[in-house]
């Protein structure tokens, strides 16, 4: 008898990230590392390690893993993949090797396995990428991902921490994608939405970042578990400024709105709401469903730019806000 | 008449909700255990029409759904 991917699992993708406030207690306890090559570790909630090779270089590394969201096993194995990658590039890097991380139950058939791997490769195909290898053990649900490997000249290097008052945020991919896979487990998302979702997942930020670094970009980071929120609540902390969220410019899949009001919405979204708690002043006139639009968690999300005004708006993608002098508050959301 | 949907996650809950709203009774019940599944079954009986009230008993909450 076949099993389907996504029957193991009660969370996906992104959405099964432990929960920031969660995450930072743990990390919290446990001793830093010190080592002058070491730019960029634990301390700043940046995408990707970074460390120093003393030749003008540094290398990029990062490793992600998630259960399926998707029955399909290749498509499950291409938005892995594509998300995995995605945190180099957030870091101003090119990715060049990656290691399989699979987990697998012994009663999925081996074609459903094979399949994910293709499409872990697929992707690495498409950005350039070599896979060396990897590591599988057995597990009661799947869960798959890359640990990548990369470089970046390190003048060029990006992070979430160099954001300046007066700077535009451009957002690279629309969001909704937590909601629109919950929907689509519930059996609720039509066909074209569908399509659309899985082109998006599968799309890779490469090309953004290629595209994002011929323009003076002070800060990046890519939109994951945390939601737009969170991630703009972590660039906005390691900046030391104040976020300001244009609700009305924020891009979202056009399914996204009529989804959130039916409560289609993945629990990963009410911890980022918590996670936020204090921390963001939103405009009482926004609706509910934006908001819970700001918080879906997103798997294999875009790529969040911050940049002179004047650059951004040169740039193919919509302005969503803006980076203020710091104020009471980490995040403001406007109507 | 009451939903148990404790123990459920999301989507569940709502897919339960979404069955027992579907020949539109005057009121309704569901018992929710964690904040995803409260959240979200306001946010589908708001959309169906429904006045929500919430009534915390123990780790579990109890919308109350009428038109």
């Amino acid at each position: 008898m076949s099993h389907r991917l996504t029957e193991f699992s009660s969370c996906s993708g992104c959405g099964a990230k432990i929960g920031p406030g969660v995450l930072s207690q743990v990390v919290r306890a446990l001793p830093n590392f010190q080592s002058d090559s070491l730019l960029i570790g634990f301390d700043t909630s940046d995408d990707a390690c970074a460390y120093d090779l003393g030749d003008g270089r540094v290398l990029i590394q990062t490793v992600d893993f998630f259960p399926p969201m998707f029955d399909d096993p290749f498509l499950f194995g291409q938005v892995a993949a594509a998300n995995a990658l995605s945190d180099v590039w957030a870091m101003g890097g090119e990715p060049a090797l990656a290691l399989h991380l699979l987990c697998f139950p012994t009663c999925l058939e081996l074609e459903q396995v094979r399949d994910i791997l293709a499409g872990g490769h697929a992707k690495a195909a498409e950005a350039g990428v070599t896979v060396a290898g990897g590591h599988s053990i057995e597990d009661a649900s799947p869960k798959y991902g890359l640990c990548v490997t990369g470089f970046a000249q390190k003048d060029k290097l990006w992070t979430n921490a160099g954001a300046k008052p007066g700077d535009a945020l451009v957002l690279t991919k629309p969001l909704g994608t937590g909601i629109l896979v919950t929907a689509h487990g519930a059996g609720l998302l039509e066909p074209p939405d569908f399509t659309r979702l899985t082109a998006i997942m599968t799309a890779l930020n490469g090309p953004a970042k290629q595209k994002a670094e011929n323009y003076h970009i002070h800060a990046c980071t890519d939109i994951t578990g945390f939601g737009l929120m969170g991630h703009c609540r972590e660039l906005a902390e390691a900046s030391g400024v104040t976020v300001h969220i244009l609700s009305q410019a924020v891009p979202y899949q056009p399914a996204a709105p009529e989804l959130a009001r039916m409560g289609l919405i993945p629990a990963g979204a009410y911890r980022n709401r918590e996670f936020l708690e204090g921390k963001a002043r939103t405009d009482p006139a926004l609706p509910l469903w934006l908001e819970d639009i700001l918080y879906d968690p997103q798997t294999s999300g875009g790529l969040l730019f911050a940049l002179p005004r004047q650059e951004a708006e040169t740039l193919p993608w919509p302005i969503i806000g803006y980076a203020a002098e710091q104020g009471p508050f980490p995040v403001v959301v406007e109507a | 008449m009451r939903i148990d949907a404790i123990g459920r996650s999301c989507p569940e809950p709502v897919l339960m909700l979404r069955q027992a709203l579907k020949d539109k009774p005057e009121t309704m019940e569901i018992a929710v255990d964690n904040a995803a599944a409260k959240g979200n079954c306001t946010r589908f009986a708001a959309h169906a029409g429904y006045q929500v009230t919430v009534q915390e008993e123990g780790p579990v909450w109890v919308l109350q759904l009428s038109k």
